[in-house]
């Protein structure tokens, strides 16, 4: 099920950061977005990384999700994305971070999508506040006609 | 995977066994839509027990099921929404609105059997 296709590719990314602390051993996934299907891989990577980590049942479940409502976004607007999963250390934390990255059109409106009760009453994805509330930071970068990047994480209580 | 819908009495239960794409929640809204007219069930059941994330699409799917069976004259009950679902579903600030809900298959079953009756009470009002 799913397409790890390219794990070389992934590990070769990873190097350059893991390279920097090499006492985290920092664990991470790629998951390309293509279709629906890859939604639900993405959030099962996500969930077996964090449980790693030693979240929650609850927080798990907030992690999906948070995964799974990025990806969607990914499939909803801009067709294709990346998913890239990572455990991350700051100083005692540990955490998951989540990214995920896209090249297609863009938000428009920045600040409305990131108003609560955008979108998300009609579910048509987006519902970025409610990814917000998921997770612990929220980071968002996205460029018209360039694409969209959404950086989250949820550090280990 | 196709979620498995088994007739139990007038009642239908959908038992969702694993993750679902979004083409198998579309699937199982058309499979129930339909087999409620087939089968002249007055209920349907749709066990979510089994899974770990309800996301934007399958809350608002799961959403428009219920309504769809309302409009087909039937009731609907959604039961087994795991403690960690509820938790995200509202941090995410999704609703269920006008969906029932039951803790689980029994307390659904209860549920159906209960509106059954208001209604068969309500028929014999209007009779007299």
């Amino acid at each position: 099920m799913g397409d790890d296709r390219n794990p070389k590719a992934l590990r070769a990314t990873l190097s350059s950061h893991s390279a920097r602390n090499r006492a985290d051993e920092a664990e991470a996934v790629h998951v390309s977005i293509k279709s629906d299907r890859d939604i639900i891989f993405a959030r099962q990577k996500g969930k077996e990384l964090a449980s790693r980590l030693g979240f929650s049942n609850t927080d798990l479940t907030l992690i999906a999700t948070a995964i799974s409502e990025l990806a969607r976004n990914i499939v909803l607007y801009a067709k294709t994305g990346e998913v890239y999963l990572k455990t991350v250390k700051q100083g005692e934390r540990r955490g998951l971070s989540v990214v995920a990255s896209d090249e297609g059109q863009g938000i428009p409106d920045l600040q409305r999508a990131l108003q609560d009760g955008y979108s998300t009453s009609h579910s048509l994805g987006l519902g970025l506040p409610g990814v917000r509330r998921l997770m612990d930071e929220f980071e968002i970068n996205s460029e018209l006609n360039r694409g969209t990047t959404v950086s989250v994480k949820k550090w280990v209580p | 995977m196709e979620v498995p819908i088994l007739k139990q009495g007038p009642y239908l239960i959908a038992s969702i066994q694993s993750a679902l794409s979004d083409e198998d929640l579309v699937q199982l809204r058309d499979a129930l839509v339909a087999q409620v007219g087939k089968l002249r069930s007055r209920g349907v059941i749709v066990d979510v027990t089994a899974l770990d994330v309800m996301d934007s699409f399958a809350t608002r799917t799961l959403r428009d099921i219920a309504h769809m069976i309302r409009l087909r004259g039937a009731e609907m009950v959604i039961v087994g929404i795991q403690p960690e679902v509820a938790f995200a579903l509202v941090r995410l600030g999704l609703k269920l609105e006008g969906v029932a809900t039951a803790l689980d298959l029994e307390e659904g079953i209860l549920y159906l059997n209960r509106k059954m009756g208001e209604s068969g009470k309500e028929m014999k009002h209007r009779g007299r």
